[in-house]
């Protein structure tokens, strides 16, 4: 059997909503949100960091909920799918992976949103990835969405269409042409 | 995952302490202690998470280098201005690990001390020297693919994983710690990490306690920075070879990852044949730099693809891009 931790207090705001819990410290942010909290849009997949499908926004930057524990993070904001839009409103990607069926599964699409988010302001930010030729000249391309989504693995094809998506959310937030489709 | 305690240190003199005991550990961004904790490698009782202390600040220091706490995370790392300006090998080599997600996440030191990627670490039914201390090595008979080819030795053959820390080691950077009893140590990273000798789940000279602090980088070496990672797949894999270089002429210099149980780098070779042309400069310098490998017969691949690897960087280098 294993012997009981004390437990402890945590204090989230998950999609604006504070939310008070007490917590054994092992259990972390993914199954918070999950077990606990009842969001299950956020999805568990291998569990180790490997797939992408945890990923959720924490203070605005995109993380593996797997790979972290609920109480390292008291006191911070927390966004999941649930928190990106509402079937009324949806957030301008949802909407977007709708129109260019960059939906499959289920299972990897809350993660891949979640990402694609934190990837949009990551460029905005000039946070350079593996494929920036020049680190001072942080700029979009689909050649860069492929490389900053490769976190979020999904065995279903679903790439294509959501670098289409992505890159139209991307024109219409800056107001740019459509950079080229890429695979 | 087992039982643990859990606090929060508000000073690195706390935390320093906190960690004395035997079965406790830091936490700064878990994505390398947690997976392995999951998997019941790492068990540590009592865990002292770091996240609050002030050790996430880049800051410049009196002779022009740069001092970069513990806890600033890769991503904010490779963005840093003066980093891409002038130590853009080390920006290179962080995006070249891991997925965004991960590198928003992970820290400075959590990153150096990120454990072995051996596939026999990983299994738990198997023997593993590193794991589970003179319960033998599966990997000296079994799948030794991705594992190192120097620096080895009977008990273990295992290769550091990080990509940073290949950068770090080609940029003289040195590690700030500090110790249980309030004083502080700065550590080359050959003193830092040590090789498996028949010790092989000692990995680092960290004391009991001992807390990084911080990584110091020199003032910046100019020259043209390169980081070239050789992977399964093109991206989001760890290293099968990778090269991080400063190419300044003469003093160009070359540290070696994914082939050593520590970033490899063998300053001696680094002047052979300078000025030659790229092939005949690379394998030079590997020739030099490996004169003692130990491959097995699965990973023998390595030399010749780090040649050509490095031949590459040498091109790229002149201009001429492979
Ligand atoms: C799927 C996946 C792919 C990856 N690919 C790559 C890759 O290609 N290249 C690469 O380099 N890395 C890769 N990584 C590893 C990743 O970079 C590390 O997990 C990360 O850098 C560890 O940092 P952390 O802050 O999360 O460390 P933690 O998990 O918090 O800690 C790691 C270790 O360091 C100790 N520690 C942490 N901070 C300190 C400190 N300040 N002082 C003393 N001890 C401390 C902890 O006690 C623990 O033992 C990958 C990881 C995953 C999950
Ligand atoms: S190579 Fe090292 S890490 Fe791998 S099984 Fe052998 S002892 Fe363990
Ligand atoms: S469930 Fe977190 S990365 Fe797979
Ligand atoms: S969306 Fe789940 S496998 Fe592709």
């Amino acid at each position: 059997m294993t012997p009981s931790t004390p437990q402890l207090p945590v204090t989230l705001r998950v999609n604006g909503v504070p939310r008070t819990l007490t917590l054994d410290p092992r259990v972390t942010l993914l199954d918070t949100l999950r077990e606990h909290l009842h969001l299950t849009g956020t999805k568990k997949g291998c569990d180790h960091g490997q797939c992408g499908a945890c990923t959720v926004l924490v203070d605005g930057t995109r993380l593996l909920s797997c790979l972290t524990l609920a109480v390292m993070h008291d006191g911070q904001a927390v966004t999941t799918v649930e928190g990106l839009g509402t079937p009324d409103a949806l957030h301008p990607l949802q909407d977007a992976f709708i129109r260019h069926d960059g939906y499959q599964c289920g299972y990897c699409t809350p993660g891949q949103l979640c990402s694609s988010v934190g990837t949009l302001d990551e460029i905005a930010r000039g946070v350079p990835s593996h494929v920036t030729a020049d680190l001072d000249d942080v700029s979009f391309s689909a050649e860069e969405l492929r490389e900053r989504l490769s976190g979020n693995i999904c065995r279903c094809a679903a790439y294509p269409n959501i670098i289409a998506a992505v890159s139209e959310v991307h024109a219409a937030q800056n107001g740019t042409a459509q950079p080229e489709k890429g695979q | 995952m087992r039982a643990f305690t859990y606090e929060r240190a508000l000073t690195p003199q706390a935390a320093a302490g906190a960690t004395l005991a035997e079965g406790a550990k830091f936490i700064a961004g878990g994505t390398n202690l947690l997976d392995l904790m999951k998997l019941d490698i790492e068990r540590p009782a009592h865990l002292v998470d770091i996240n609050r202390l002030e050790l996430n600040a880049v800051t410049d220091t009196a002779d022009g280098g740069l001092h970069v706490g513990a806890l600033v995370t890769n991503t904010d790392l490779a963005s840093h201005p003066r980093v891409k300006a002038d130590y853009a090998v080390l920006s290179r080599a962080i995006v070249a690990g891991a997925s965004g997600q991960i590198r928003n996440k992970a820290t400075t030191g959590g990153n150096l001390l990120q454990r072995a990627r051996c596939p026999y670490f990983y299994d738990t039914n198997l023997p593993c020297n590193k794991r589970e201390p003179g319960s033998g090595c599966a990997a000296l008979t079994g799948l030794s693919r991705p594992l190192a080819v120097i620096g080895t030795s009977d008990a273990c053959i295992a290769q550091h994983p990080s990509d940073m820390a290949v950068a770090l080691r080609v940029l003289d950077a040195t590690v700030n710690t500090l110790k249980a009893d309030g004083t502080g140590r700065t550590l080359a990273l050959d003193d830092f990490y040590r090789l498996p000798g028949d010790t092989p789940h000692l990995e680092t000279t960290l004391e009991a306690g001992e807390l990084i602090t911080g990584v110091t980088l020199p003032p910046p070496p100019g020259g043209t920075h390169v980081y070239r990672k050789v992977r399964d797949r093109a991206s989001y894999a760890f290293a099968l070879v990778s090269v991080a270089a400063v190419l300044n002429g003469r003093d160009s210099r070359f540290a070696f990852g994914g082939v050593a149980p520590r970033p490899w780098r063998v300053e001696e070779a680094e002047t052979a044949r300078a000025g030659a042309e790229p092939d005949a400069r690379a394998r030079a310098v590997i020739d030099a730099a490996f004169a003692d490998a130990r491959p097995t017969e699965q990973n023998a691949f390595k030399i010749p693809l780090l040649r050509r690897t490095l031949s590459a960087v040498l091109a790229q280098a002149s201009g001429e891009e492979k």
